[in-house]
C-alpha cells in the first residue's frame, strides 16, 4: 500500500477541467516531482493534496484514509507556498512555531523544535527577524523551516524555488534533496522547470491538460518519453516525420522526407501505426568532416546525414551546432567541449557529417 | 537636456503647493484665532481688544502686543463648563469610535471578500450617500425619529410599542446620527487594508493548522490593524469637534465642545473665550493626528 492514493482524482472551474480523472500512487519516502507546463493542473493537483481544494471526484488516500474532504488544518500534510507565504507581522521564530502552537505543543517542546528547525536550515541568529528584514533566500529557508516544524507525512512544495537566482537555485536543490533524505519524508514538489525536476525527484509525473502523461524516473523520462509531446517538452530533440517501410528483427527502417531512411531501433512496446516520428536528442548527434566509415561489421547502424553548420553557439560546457541538411531540415547537434583548445570546432558554413546510431534514434507514434 | 532638467521646475513648484496651501488656509488663519484667544472681549465691531491697527507705528503696536493676556485659557479651567464640554466630547468619540469599529469592521470584512466585480458596487453603496446633503440626512433622520415620525409609527402598527417612543433630543439618537454619518470613513480605509490581504497567508495559517477562527484572530486581524487605526482615527478625530449632529439630535442637556464654541462665538459674542476653547481643543486632537500619521507611514512602508 503506498502512502499516498491519489484513485480517478477530478476538479472543474467552470467549464476548464483542470484535473481530469487523475491516479496516481506515491511511495512513503519519495521525493516526487509534478511536472508540467503552465496551466496543466498540477498546482490544482498540490492544492487539493493540501486540501485547500476539494475534488469534484475521486478519492485521496493518505495511509488509506480518504482525505479528499478533510480540511486543511486537520491534514497530516504541510505546504511550502511558491510566494512563501511567510506572516509579515511575525517573527522568523514566531512564524515556524506558529503550527506547533496550534497544534497545542508544550511550550518548553515547542522551543527545543524551533531550535531545531533554525539549526536545520541554518538561519542561526535571525530568529528575531522579521521577513521584511530577510534576503530572498532567507526568506525561503524560513518557509521551509515552517512546513517542516509540524513533521507531516508529505511535504507539498509548490515551485519552492521559482523566486531566488540561478546560483542560490542550485545550491538549494542540492540542499532539499540532502534534507529530504535526512528526514526520510515524502516530498512532492511542484514545478515547471524540468531541470529541477530531474535534478531532484527519484520519479517525475509529466502532466498536460489535467492528465498524467507520463510517471517515470528522470532518465526514463528523457531516454524514453512515452509521447511526441513529452518528448519535445522534456528537453530538446530533433524529431523526423516518416512511415515504417520495413521490419527486420528489432530494426525498423523509417523512410522520412526531411532525412531520408533512417534505421532506428524498435523500443517495446512495438510500434503499431505505419505513421511516425523518428526523435533523436541532439547530444546524440555527433559531427564530423568525413563520414564514418561503412558500418558493415559495427554492432548497429549508423545513420549519415550530410550538411552545412549554419550556426554555431558555445554555452561553456558544450557547443551547440545547427546543420542544415539538403531538405532543408536542421539538425541539432551538442558536443561536450572536452578540451580547452579545440583546433578542429566546426565553423558556420563548414561541410560536416551529421551522424548517430540506430541504438540512439526512438521511435514515437504521432 | 536631461529629463532632470525639463522636470525640475514644475515639479517643485508642484512640491511647493501643499504648504503654500497650509499656510495660507490653515497657518494664518490659526494666527487670527490664537491672537484673538489671547486678546480681552469688548463692546465693539469686532467684539475684542486689542485690535492691531499697522497704520499707528510701532509702539502703538508693542503695546496692543503687551495687552495679549492668557486670561481666557485661565478661565477654560476655571469654569468646569469647558472641561465637561471637553470630556463629553471625548466620550462620545470615544463611544462612537468604538460602535462604527464593531460594525464597520464586519462590512469591510465581508466587501473585501466579494467577487471583484461585486467588490465595485459595494464601494460605490458605500459612497453613494455623499451625493446627498449631509445637513439633508440628517434632517431627514429628524424626521423619521420624531414623534409622529416613521420609526415610531413602524413600531406602532407593528404593536412592538403602545405608545410613542422618544427618540429624538436623546443620546441614542446622536450616536445613530453619528455613526450613521461616519461610517463610510471607518469602512473605506478597512477594506483598503483587508482587500489588499494575501489569500495565500489564510492557507498557510489553514495549512499550519488553524481553524478559520484561529487563522481570523492571529493573521487577518493583526495584519489590518493599521486599518483599524486610520479608521479609527479618520472617525474619532471629526466627532470630537463635532457640532451640527449633537445639536439636532441630542438633548440639550449637556453640551460637547463644538456646541460650546459655538453658544460662545454667536450667543455670548465672546470671541476670545471661543479662540482659547478652539485653540485647547486643537492641543488635545494633536497628539492622535500624529500617531494618526505614523500608523499611515507604517502601512506605506508595509505596501511597498
Amino acid at each position: 500500500m503506498p502512502l499516498l492514493r491519489i484513485e480517478g482524482v477530478a476538479k472543474s472551474f467552470g467549464n476548464f477541467r483542470a484535473v481530469d480523472k487523475l491516479s496516481l500512487d506515491i511511495r512513503a519516502g519519495e521525493f516526487f516531482a509534478l511536472l508540467g507546463p503552465s496551466g496543466c493542473g498540477k498546482t490544482t493537483l498540490l492544492r487539493m493534496l493540501a486540501g485547500f481544494e476539494t475534488p469534484d471526484e475521486g478519492r485521496i488516500l493518505l495511509g488509506g484514509n480518504d482525505i479528499a474532504q478533510v480540511l486543511p488544518h486537520e491534514r497530516p500534510v504541510n505546504m511550502m507556498f511558491q510566494n512563501y507565504a511567510l506572516f509579515p507581522h511575525l517573527s522568523v521564530r514566531d512564524n515556524i512555531a506558529f503550527g506547533l502552537k496550534r497544534a497545542g505543543m508544550a511550550r518548553k517542546d515547542i522551543a527545543t523544535r524551533v531550535a531545531e528547525m533554525v539549526a536545520l536550515v541554518k538561519l542561526e541568529g535571525l530568529e528575531k527577524r522579521k521577513p521584511d528584514q530577510l534576503s530572498g533566500g532567507q526568506r525561503q529557508r524560513v518557509a521551509l523551516a515552517r512546513s517542516l516544524a509540524r513533521r507531516p507525512q508529505v511535504l507539498l512544495l509548490d515551485e519552492p524555488l521559482a523566486a531566488l537566482d540561478k546560483k542560490l537555485r542550485e545550491s538549494t536543490q542540492g540542499e532539499l534533496m540532502e534534507l529530504q533524505r535526512r528526514l526520510g519524508m515524502t516530498f512532492i514538489i511542484v514545478t515547471h522547470d524540468q531541470e529541477e525536476a530531474m535534478t531532484m525527484a527519484g520519479r517525475i509525473g509529466v502532466m498536460d491538460a489535467g492528465r498524467l502523461v507520463q510517471v517515470a524516473t528522470p532518465r526514463n523520462l528523457y531516454e524514453a518519453p512515452a509521447s511526441r509531446w513529452i518528448a519535445e517538452f522534456v528537453g530538446d530533440i530533433n524529431l523526423f516525420n516518416g512511415q515504417v517501410t520495413a521490419r527486420d528483427r528489432g530494426r525498423l527502417t523509417v523512410s522520412t522526407t526531411e532525412a531520408g531512411a533512417l534505421a532506428v531501433s524498435e523500443l517495446w512496446p512495438p510500434v503499431t501505426k505505419q505513421v511516425v516520428s523518428v526523435a533523436i536528442r541532439p547530444e546524440k548527434v555527433k559531427l564530423s568532416r568525413r563520414a564514418p566509415a561503412s558500418d558493415a561489421g559495427a554492432p548497429q547502424p549508423i545513420n549519415r546525414l550530410e550538411g552545412v553548420v549554419i550556426d554555431v553557439n558555445y554555452l561553456g560546457g558544450i557547443t551547440s551546432y545547427r546543420v542544415k541538411l539538403e531538405t532543408g531540415a536542421v539538425v541539432r547537434s551538442s558536443m561536450a567541449n572536452t578540451a580547452r583548445l579545440d583546433v578542429d570546432a566546426y565553423l558556420a558554413g563548414q561541410r560536416v557529417v551529421a551522424w548517430f546510431t540506430a541504438d540512439d534514434c526512438l521511435v514515437l507514434e504521432q | 537636456m536631461s529629463a532632470r532638467r525639463i522636470f525640475a521646475r514644475p515639479a517643485r513648484l508642484a512640491a511647493i503647493a501643499p504648504y503654500l496651501w497650509m499656510v495660507l488656509f490653515f497657518l494664518v488663519p490659526f494666527g487670527f484665532v490664537l491672537k484673538i484667544s489671547l486678546s480681552q472681549t469688548a463692546i465693539a465691531q469686532p467684539p475684542y481688544t486689542p485690535v492691531f491697527d499697522f497704520s499707528e507705528g510701532r509702539a502703538a503696536l508693542a503695546a496692543a502686543f503687551a495687552q495679549l493676556s492668557f486670561d481666557n485659557f485661565r478661565l477654560l479651567l476655571q469654569d468646569n463648563l469647558y472641561i465637561l464640554s471637553y470630556l463629553r466630547s471625548l466620550v462620545v468619540a470615544v463611544t462612537s469610535t468604538l460602535i462604527l469599529l464593531l460594525i464597520g469592521y464586519p462590512i469591510a470584512y465581508g466587501m473585501a471578500r466579494l467577487p471583484q466585480r461585486w467588490q465595485a458596487v459595494a464601494m460605490m453603496l458605500v459612497i453613494v450617500p455623499f451625493w446627498t446633503s449631509f445637513l439633508i440626512r440628517i434632517y431627514a433622520w429628524i424626521n423619521i425619529l420624531q414623534h409622529d415620525g416613521l420609526l415610531n409609527q413602524v413600531l406602532l402598527t407593528l404593536h412592538i410599542v403602545s405608545a410613542p417612543v422618544v427618540w429624538l433630543s436623546t443620546d441614542s439618537a446622536m450616536y445613530l446620527g453619528i455613526v450613521y454619518s461616519y461610517l463610510p470613513f471607518m469602512i473605506l480605509p478597512l477594506y483598503a487594508t483587508l482587500s489588499k490581504m494575501d489569500s495565500s497567508l489564510l492557507e498557510a495559517a489553514g495549512d499550519l493548522g488553524a481553524s478559520p477562527r484561529q487563522a481570523f484572530w492571529l493573521v487577518t486581524f493583526p495584519l489590518s490593524l493599521p486599518g483599524v487605526g486610520a479608521g479609527a482615527l479618520l472617525c474619532f478625530i471629526p466627532v470630537v469637534g463635532e457640532f451640527v449632529i449633537p445639536d439636532l439630535l441630542a438633548g440639550s442637556n449637556s453640551l460637547m465642545i463644538g456646541q460650546t464654541l459655538w453658544l460662545e462665538f454667536f450667543t455670548n459674542k465672546d470671541w476670545p473665550v471661543a479662540s482659547a476653547a478652539a485653540v485647547a481643543l486643537l492641543l488635545l486632537l494633536v497628539p492622535p493626528l500624529v500617531l494618526y500619521d505614523r500608523l499611515q507611514r507604517r502601512q506605506l512602508d508595509a505596501g511597498r
